[in-house]
């Protein structure tokens, strides 16, 4: 369970204040995949960052299975970090590493003892498919096998909640697919919770139960995709453009 | 051709102490680079504004001294510094006294050199770090410096050829070395030859130096 209340995140940037977050409330329920749409620089990454802290809030209050997060220091903050997983649009390996150590890293800062997180890692890589290639190093693998080692890691350490950065867009379409399908077994298999960044409306449909819309700092719209009724047009352009681009569609912002 | 033999002959206790005294100095000098050096790179980076620890009043004073420490001509730190190196070392003269001021040209240096490669990691990866819930400590060693290696060794490489040719400037507080020899002999009595040999022997060590600092890197390169 996340609860996020009326959180905000201000950047100064050159003695200006801009709003990357305007105050916003969200309830994403265990076992839920969760989306946050919206363009870039909609604020849907900082909405992310914001629920394990690696953004700091700017006010507002961020609670994970009931543990508030604002105000954690240190080891504290650590800790709950370790509880929930990530992964990210570059996938963030460690070059120097294997994939199974780069899986081990997770546990090495949980302070796992050796044997016990070799074990793990193993478990993990198994889970996402690449018990074959342990002991490459991430220049040898492909951007999907990346990815999958980038799951590995996040699911290394057994946590409830998996965030993903825009975790397909650097992936070609049948790539990105095949890490979709990952995601939805880890959803269903283990009842993870899941949160999703994207811009692009197909993730959200083939992954999501519910959806938020980001423009500019602000949520415009909250879908059920059980039945998707956008009311903001940003929200609607999503969805039609999930039907294919054609000459009569309308570019929200040219309307604003 | 017999000439430089005779020379060879004639000169060649002098020839290997200089040699010594050369390893000696810049040995001592990247020792510092690497103890000193290191962690004053680490701290430029993290303690930098957007960095990993920012520490704005701490990253002024420490980019303070580094520039005013790399400020200085080579020449007059050795100068200022000799009441310190007779301090430190209980002389002001020779390779030891030089090597306490190469020491303080080369640590602001490298520091320098560390803190580029490790603003050369990727950003997102800090972010992984994090994300995983590592400590300061892992984040620095297991994460930064351990991807930064190759690139910290790189620079490594430069320096230590660099401060080879360097260390003959510290003939002047007759600190003896290869370079302090081909100044005295070679440039001063017109002894060439023996100019000729110290400037093979200090190429041979350059290029030994280059090719082992390239061959650990490549081998610790995995990108």
């Amino acid at each position: 369970m996340i609860e996020l209340h009326q959180v905000s995140k201000r950047f100064q940037v050159a003695g200006r204040s801009i709003d990357a977050l305007q105050p916003t409330d969200l309830t994403i329920a265990p076992g839920e995949v969760f989306g946050l749409l919206g363009f870039s620089g909609a604020g849907k990454s900082t909405l992310l960052r914001l629920i394990n802290r690696l953004e700091e809030p700017s006010g507002g209050s961020i609670k994970v299975d009931g543990q508030e997060l604002v105000g954690l220091a240190g080891g504290a903050l650590r800790q709950a970090r370790q509880h929930i997983g990530m992964i990210f649009q570059q996938f963030n390996l460690l070059s120097h590493r294997t994939a199974l150590h780069n899986v081990e890293f997770a546990l090495e800062v949980a302070g796992m003892p050796t044997a016990q997180r070799r074990a793990k890692a193993r478990e993990a890589m198994a889970a996402v498919g690449l018990s074959d290639r342990e002991q490459s190093y991430p220049a040898q693998l492909s951007g999907g096998q990346r990815q999958r080692v980038a799951i590995a890691r996040a699911l290394a350490t057994s946590p409830n909640i998996l965030l993903c950065d825009e975790a397909t867009s650097a992936l070609d379409p049948h790539t990105a697919l095949s890490i979709l399908r990952l995601l939805q077994q880890l959803n269903r298999e283990r009842g993870m919770t899941i949160v999703i960044v994207t811009h692009d409306i197909k993730v959200a449909n083939y992954l999501c139960q519910h959806c938020v819309v980001l423009e500019q700092g602000r949520v415009v719209d909250r879908i059920d995709m059980a039945d998707p009724k956008p009311q903001s047009l940003l929200g609607k352009f999503f969805f039609e453009t999930a039907k294919g681009w054609t000459d009569q569609t309308v570019l929200p912002q040219e309307e604003t | 051709m017999t000439e430089l033999f005779n020379a060879l002959v004639e000169f060649g206790p002098d020839l290997w102490k200089a040699t010594l005294d050369t390893l000696l100095m810049v040995g001592v000098t990247m020792v510092s680079a690497l103890v000193i050096g290191t962690p004053l790179g680490v701290l430029l980076f993290t303690s930098s504004a957007g960095g990993l620890y920012p520490k704005p009043i701490l990253n002024l004073i420490a980019g303070y001294v580094v520039n005013v420490l790399r400020s200085f001509p080579f020449i007059i730190l050795l100068v200022i510094l000799i009441p310190f190196s007779r301090f430190v070392v209980g002389t002001s003269i020779g390779p030891k006294a030089a090597a306490v001021a190469l020491s303080f040209a080369v640590i602001p240096f490298f520091a320098r050199l560390v803190e580029q490669n490790l603003r050369d990691v990727p950003r997102g990866i800090i972010d992984m770090a994090q994300a995983c819930g590592a400590s300061r400590s892992t984040t620095v060693f297991k994460v930064l410096l351990a991807e930064a290696l190759p690139a910290i060794i790189g620079s490594f490489t430069v320096t230590a050829t660099g401060f080879i040719a360097y260390s003959a400037v510290a003939g002047a507080v007759g600190a003896g070395g290869l370079g302090d020899l081909a100044i005295r002999y070679g440039y001063y009595r017109f002894e060439t030859s023996i100019m000729v040999w110290c400037v093979v022997i200090m190429f041979v060590l350059v290029q030994l130096t280059q090719i082992a600092g390239a061959w650990v890197a490549q081998r610790l390169d995995k990108r």
